[in-house]
């Protein structure tokens, strides 16, 4: 066996061991995870893909120990990523032990993926985990007889209250220690003419290539026979001319078996390994007749039940949303407070130079825009993992999916696209939940346009200055026009770019579940530091640069003297004070700072115009004028890159109103500027549709986990904007109005 | 028989997986396989997902889906 040893010849840090975890999904596995490794755990992808990897480490008996979250899945077969992610972790890595979590009130099932994994001849260890809830259903299971057939060691844990995670940790690190090689004892067996297959291209390979193959041979002949295209390839890479003969020898195999059974030998070989896994499970589990109470169906014939489940899915939605954007007001407030009080704070303090505004106008109101959803965020994310955590999540998959189905995507984006109404930053995260990688990329791309609680202040002014009393009908037909747009571009993309099969909605209904509040803290606080790391970056360097092209070139040449109109206006209102009597002073005081006030802010709004920013739109203006918006317009949408509350505040400096009051200002000076309601309502159309803002594609970027997602979502949401308000404006003028 | 065509609460043993592919595959890694038992424990709201239990665990399929696993002995 010189494989095993082949390219790890001697170890560099004998006091480390790696041990990795593995088991189905909702066997308990990140409950043991947790467990072990409290809150010392490293969050991060999988190289390459957007899987969750977790680590965690602990030093115990003398070693570091290296706590590895595999992806849960149920086979190791090359079909998911997760599969993938998890089966090439222990091929590639071979981590000192694997350790399989099992779920023992599922026995069957759990166990076609430890015969795999026996099968891969790593270092496994098998625990038995819920063994309470097994015993509860009547289930009476003997390990050693388990420990027996398999040659594994088999330890009893129970995760949710932290029972033998000690014994577990000491056997996987006695199992380390064994310095025996994996045992010649062939553990899963298949018929005799599988078996003999299995020899015969077993024998060739090792004929042939004279050990060095990367993996174990009889794995590899097993895989092969599966016709495992990525074992197929890894083999061709390794022996190449001989690999060809090898998978040469290994399709006449699979066509004889498959004339033999008359179906596919990967099918056949499923089937056996149950039919194996059936025999075991015969003789270690021993189930009495005691039929038991089952809470968790009862909970289901109210919660999915025909006609009441659906009323019950949409109040906890109503009230995921109320805690998180009511509640998290709240705090919101105070955050906003503090950035409040800490640029008013470093204003104050610093002296007026260029570093203070790049300081306070550019990365704390920046960076202060986008950390203020952060109580969101985690009330949200709590919700979602409360959802995860007692196994309602997948109730509202099985409730949604015939609704999501129709739009070619899969009950779980139902979730993430509602939340995108709250903040697309979380809804895209959200997407994590989806398995299928091409139904998380399609929720991600048509999440952004469901429209954002950020572009409603947008909404708001708009419809405010323009459409009076039907204001109201005015913002939910934007809404529709969002969710309408979503369903076929969902539509549109299923039958073009992410054609292919649906994935299965072949889901385990778990039962339901206690939620521990120290998973659920962890939970949150994984996807919300995730949040806060990756989004900062990006937000720091956007608003630097939004600020930058707002903020230069410094000395624009004034088209008004406002310096020498500003002196004026104090020594006109001077001279009046110096006469006024002392009862009419308050009030032509307050004059006075209104005049200055106004002085100020024209010249703000021409060093707007005359900046980078302002030439920029100016120079785009032609872009935005088939579609009713002006320059003004232009610059204010410009800058709601960085985030959509923006476009207000940027129209209010363009069009040199105050911040006080500044919503009926702002109302009068679009009606002055040449703002029609059919202007404002293209204009709220591009909002609602261009370009994501900067924390959402941040946060696009990390979840497709590729620029080009990224890029094509910008592309294509500000080309769906320009086209729809291109419509809406040029259409509104063809049909007489203005 | 199909198993979409099963009646909540009616239990049947399968007979044959079809389709193909993933879908063929993750059916029968759930344990839905040749003379496994599996009882109709609801249809979603909408008809569609059905929910089973096999082997003592819920397991949700589209009735699409469904329509590829023959069963017999319905009862």
């Amino acid at each position: 066996m010189r494989w095993i040893t082949s390219d790890r010849p001697f170890r560099m840090h004998p006091k480390n061991l790696t041990i990795a975890l593995a088991g189905n999904p909702n066997s308990g596995k990140t409950t043991t995870f947790n467990n072990i490794t409290g809150t010392r755990q490293k969050v991060g992808n999988w190289p390459g893909v957007t899987v969750a990897k977790k680590e965690g480490r602990v030093h115990k008996y003398g070693y570091d120990l290296k706590i590895i979250d595999l992806p849960g899945t149920y086979s190791l077969t090359p079909f998911s990523i997760e599969e993938i992610v998890a089966r090439n972790y222990v091929l590639d890595e071979r981590p000192d032990v694997v350790v399989d979590i099992i779920d023992a009130s599922n026995l069957e099932r759990s166990l076609y993926l430890a015969t795999q994994l026996r099968e891969l001849d790593c270092k496994v260890l098998f625990a038995l985990n819920m063994a309470d809830v097994a015993r509860t259903r009547g289930m009476k299971i003997d390990a050693d007889k388990l420990s027996q057939l398999l040659d594994v060691p088999v330890v009893f844990t129970v995760g949710n209250k932290n029972e033998g995670i000690e014994a577990l940790l000491k056997q996987a690190v006695k199992l380390a220690e064994t310095d025996t090689k994996t045992p010649k004892r062939r553990n899963v067996k298949y018929s005799k003419d599988i078996e003999s297959a299995i020899t015969r291209l077993q024998q060739f390979i090792e004929e042939k290539t004279d050990g060095t193959t990367p993996y174990n041979t009889r794995w590899t002949s097993i895989k092969l026979l599966e016709d495992d295209k990525i074992i197929k390839e890894r083999i061709l890479q390794s022996a190449d001319k001989i690999g060809l003969e090898i998978l040469q020898t290994s399709q006449a195999l699979r066509k004889h078996l498959e004339q033999r059974f008359d179906d596919d030998p990967q099918i056949v070989m499923t089937d056996e390994r149950y039919g194996f896994i059936a025999g075991i499970v015969k003789e270690i589990q021993t189930t009495s007749t005691k039929q038991r109470v089952d809470v968790s169906r009862n909970i289901d014939l109210v919660l999915t039940n025909r006609f009441i489940g659906f009323p019950i899915f949409l109040f906890f939605i109503w009230a995921m949303f109320q805690l998180t954007f009511t509640l998290g007001t709240y705090p919101m407030d105070w955050i906003d407070a503090g950035v409040g009080w800490l640029s008013a704070t470093l204003a104050g303090l610093l002296p007026d130079n260029l570093f203070k505004a790049l300081l306070v106008d550019g990365i704390i109101a920046g960076v202060g825009s986008v950390i203020v959803f952060l109580p969101n965020i985690l009330i949200l994310f709590f919700c979602i993992a409360l959802f995860e955590d007692t196994g309602y999540m997948s109730r509202s998959a099985f409730l949604m999916d015939k609704i999501m189905h129709l739009i070619g995507l899969h009950g779980k984006s139902f979730i993430p696209m509602l939340m995108g109404f709250g903040c697309n930053v979380p809804a895209i995260m959200a997407a994590r939940t989806l398995e299928s990688e091409k139904d998380r990329i399609l929720t991600i791309l048509i999440t952004p346009f469901m429209s954002c609680s950020a572009k409603l202040p947008v909404y708001i002014i708009l419809t405010g200055a323009f459409f009076g009393t039907r204001a109201g009908t005015v913002i939910f037909a934007i809404y529709l026009l969002g969710i309408t747009l979503s369903i076929i571009t969902g539509r549109l993309f299923r039958s073009t770019l992410l054609r292919g099969v649906d994935a299965p909605f072949v889901m385990e209904l778990p039962p339901y579940r206690f939620p521990m509040l120290k998973s659920l803290l962890i939970h949150m606080w994984d996807r919300s530091k995730l949040f806060l790391k990756k989004m900062g970056k990006v937000i720091l360097i956007g608003s630097i640069i939004i600020w930058a092209l707002s903020a230069f070139p410094r000395n624009v040449s004034y088209s008004v003297d406002y310096d020498s109109k500003m002196n004026s206006v104090i020594t006109s209102y001077t001279a009046q004070l110096d006469t006024a009597a002392e009862s009419a002073k308050p009030r032509i005081e307050k004059e006075k700072e209104a005049a200055l006030f106004a002085v100020e802010k024209a010249r703000q709004a021409e060093h707007a115009e005359k900046s980078y920013i302002g030439r920029i739109g100016k120079i785009s203006a032609p872009l935005f004028a088939p579609l009713g918006i002006d320059w003004r317009g232009g610059v204010a949408l410009l800058t709601g890159f960085v985030a959509k509350e923006i476009v207000v505040s940027t129209l209010g400096v363009l069009h040199a109103v105050g911040d006080k009051d500044a919503s009926d200002a702002l109302t009068n000076a679009l009606r002055a500027s040449g703002m029609t309601p059919l202007s404002a309502l293209s204009m709220m159309v591009f909002v609602l549709l261009y370009l994501p803002c900067l924390a959402s594609i941040a946060a696009i970027r990390r979840e497709t986990g590729s620029y080009k997602w990224m890029s094509f979502s910008i592309a294509y949401s500000t080309t769906v904007a320009w086209i729809m308000a291109f419509i809406v404006y040029q259409g509104g003028i063809l049909l007489g109005y203005s | 028989m199909w198993l979409s065509e099963m009646k909540e609460g009616q239990s049947a043993t399968v007979v044959h997986v079809g389709g193909n592919g993933m879908l063929r595959r993750r059916i029968l890694e759930m344990g839905i396989l040749k003379g496994a038992e599996v009882y109709i424990e609801k249809y979603a709201p909408l008809r569609d997902p059905l929910e089973l239990i096999v082997k003592g665990y819920h397991v949700s399929l589209r009735v699409a889906e469904a329509a590829k696993v023959e069963v017999d002995n319905v009862r």
